[in-house]
């Protein structure tokens, strides 16, 4: 038991280490950060509600792309329209145009890495 | 005692009549939440075209007299729409409807003395959309399937996992593979349909989405020789089932049993 100072010692800065990115942040006063997405100013209203949307967008697309691929569901009803096509490309980036500051910031936070860009295309964006 | 075998049984049968009521009553439960959303259709502005049975025809004397050797309309309009790439290398090839000649289509069907216009000009193929299609019997993932509602196999992108059974289970080398990120190799994309990403499988798709939008396929709409027909063959009435009545038409290998639904007229 002789060794206990020398175990604690080494066991808080063991912690101290493995903490730094949660303390270093805490330190700068980066601790409440949430990334700041750029919301569309032509449209005041998603097809879901928004709360709703930010957890959720992910299995809403796996929906979507079940009914447009499999069911032959390619439109749905919704707040927005009564008819509205169920596509990541064609509806959600039309309003959403700009992937990088809507899309990208929340995903790279949040170090997702959804593979949907491999094949649909993101719309053209103004630099 | 207080737990014999009577009461024993009776209880087990309640249990078991339990579970059973349970599990549909979940089921449907799940389905009035998941349907208000996802299933209504407006009664808006889009009809999409709908049908029974696709199917396709050739016109290869129109084709071939009228349009001739160099006339790429529907494969130009096939390829824009889809964003196909085009690559140098043949081998990389991505083909939804292309042109081969009349020996390769019809080798089994082909007598010297055919019209040469026909036998030494140009036959355009696409995937047959076949009724009992081989491809679809191998696809170890449902990557690929039949619609039921209409007859076209359809391709599911986000499911293929590119292991190619489907190339070589197609007798009419309808399906391409890509062995290469085709996106810099396609000339001006259509940001409106989606490209594909290297390792998957490709094919014609008989213009699905545009069916579902209310426009016909992208190949019959772009020849102005009216050499691709396109119509639904459950409905008597039909322009393509009044043709296929009135004449006689060849389809390719059909000692196969697919029953494809691309019909040639020669």
């Amino acid at each position: 038991m002789n060794d206990m100072p020398k175990i604690i010692i080494g066991l808080v800065i063991f912690l101290m280490l493995i903490g730094f990115p949660l303390w270093y942040n805490v330190a700068n006063d980066k601790a409440g950060y949430v990334p700041d997405m750029e919301l569309p100013d032509t449209a005041d209203q998603c097809v879901r509600d928004t709360e709703w949307m930010r957890t959720n967008h992910m299995d809403l697309l796996n929906d979507w792309r079940d009914l447009v691929v499999r069911d032959q569901q390619r439109f749905e009803a919704n707040q927005v329209s009564q008819q509205m096509e169920m596509s990541l490309s064609n509806t959600c980036m039309d309003c959403h145009d700009n992937k990088s500051t809507f899309c990208d910031r929340c995903h790279n936070y949040m170090g997702v890495q959804p593979y949907c860009w491999d094949c649909h295309l993101e719309p053209e964006e103004a630099i | 005692m207080g737990f014999d075998r009577r009461k024993f049984l009776k209880l087990s049968g309640l249990t078991f009549l339990g579970f059973a009521a349970g599990s549909p009553a979940r089921v449907f439960g799940q389905q009035d939440t998941t349907m208000v959303d996802s299933t209504a259709t407006g009664d808006g502005t889009i009809t999409p075209i709908s049908g029974s049975r696709w199917a396709m025809l050739v016109d290869l004397r129109a084709c071939n007299e009228k349009g001739g050797e160099d006339c790429d309309d529907c494969i130009a309009a096939c390829h824009r729409v889809h964003n196909v790439p085009e690559f140098d290398d043949s081998h990389d090839e991505i083909k939804w409807i292309w042109k081969t000649s009349f020996h390769s289509a019809f080798h089994s069907q082909e007598h010297e003395f055919l019209d040469e216009a026909i036998t030494h000009g140009n036959t355009m193929v696409l995937c047959n959309h076949c009724d009992r299609p081989p491809c679809v019997r191998v696809c170890p993932t449902q990557a690929t399937w039949k619609r039921e509602s209409d007859g076209i196999v359809m391709m599911d992108m986000h499911r293929c996992i590119g292991c190619r059974y489907c190339v070589v289970a197609c007798p009419y080398g309808a399906r391409s593979f890509n062995f290469r990120d085709p996106r810099p190799h396609i000339e001006e994309i259509n940001p409106k349909f989606p490209t594909r990403m290297r390792g998957v499988v490709e094919k014609c798709n008989f213009c699905a989405e545009r069916l579902a939008t209310g426009k016909m396929p992208a190949c019959v709409k772009a020849c102005k020789h009216g050499a691709l027909k396109f119509g639904d063959l459950e409905d008597p009435q039909s322009e393509v089932r009044k043709i296929l009545g009135d004449g006689f038409s060849i389809r390719r290998r059909p000692e196969l049993g697919t029953q494809p639904q691309v019909y040639y007229l020669v």
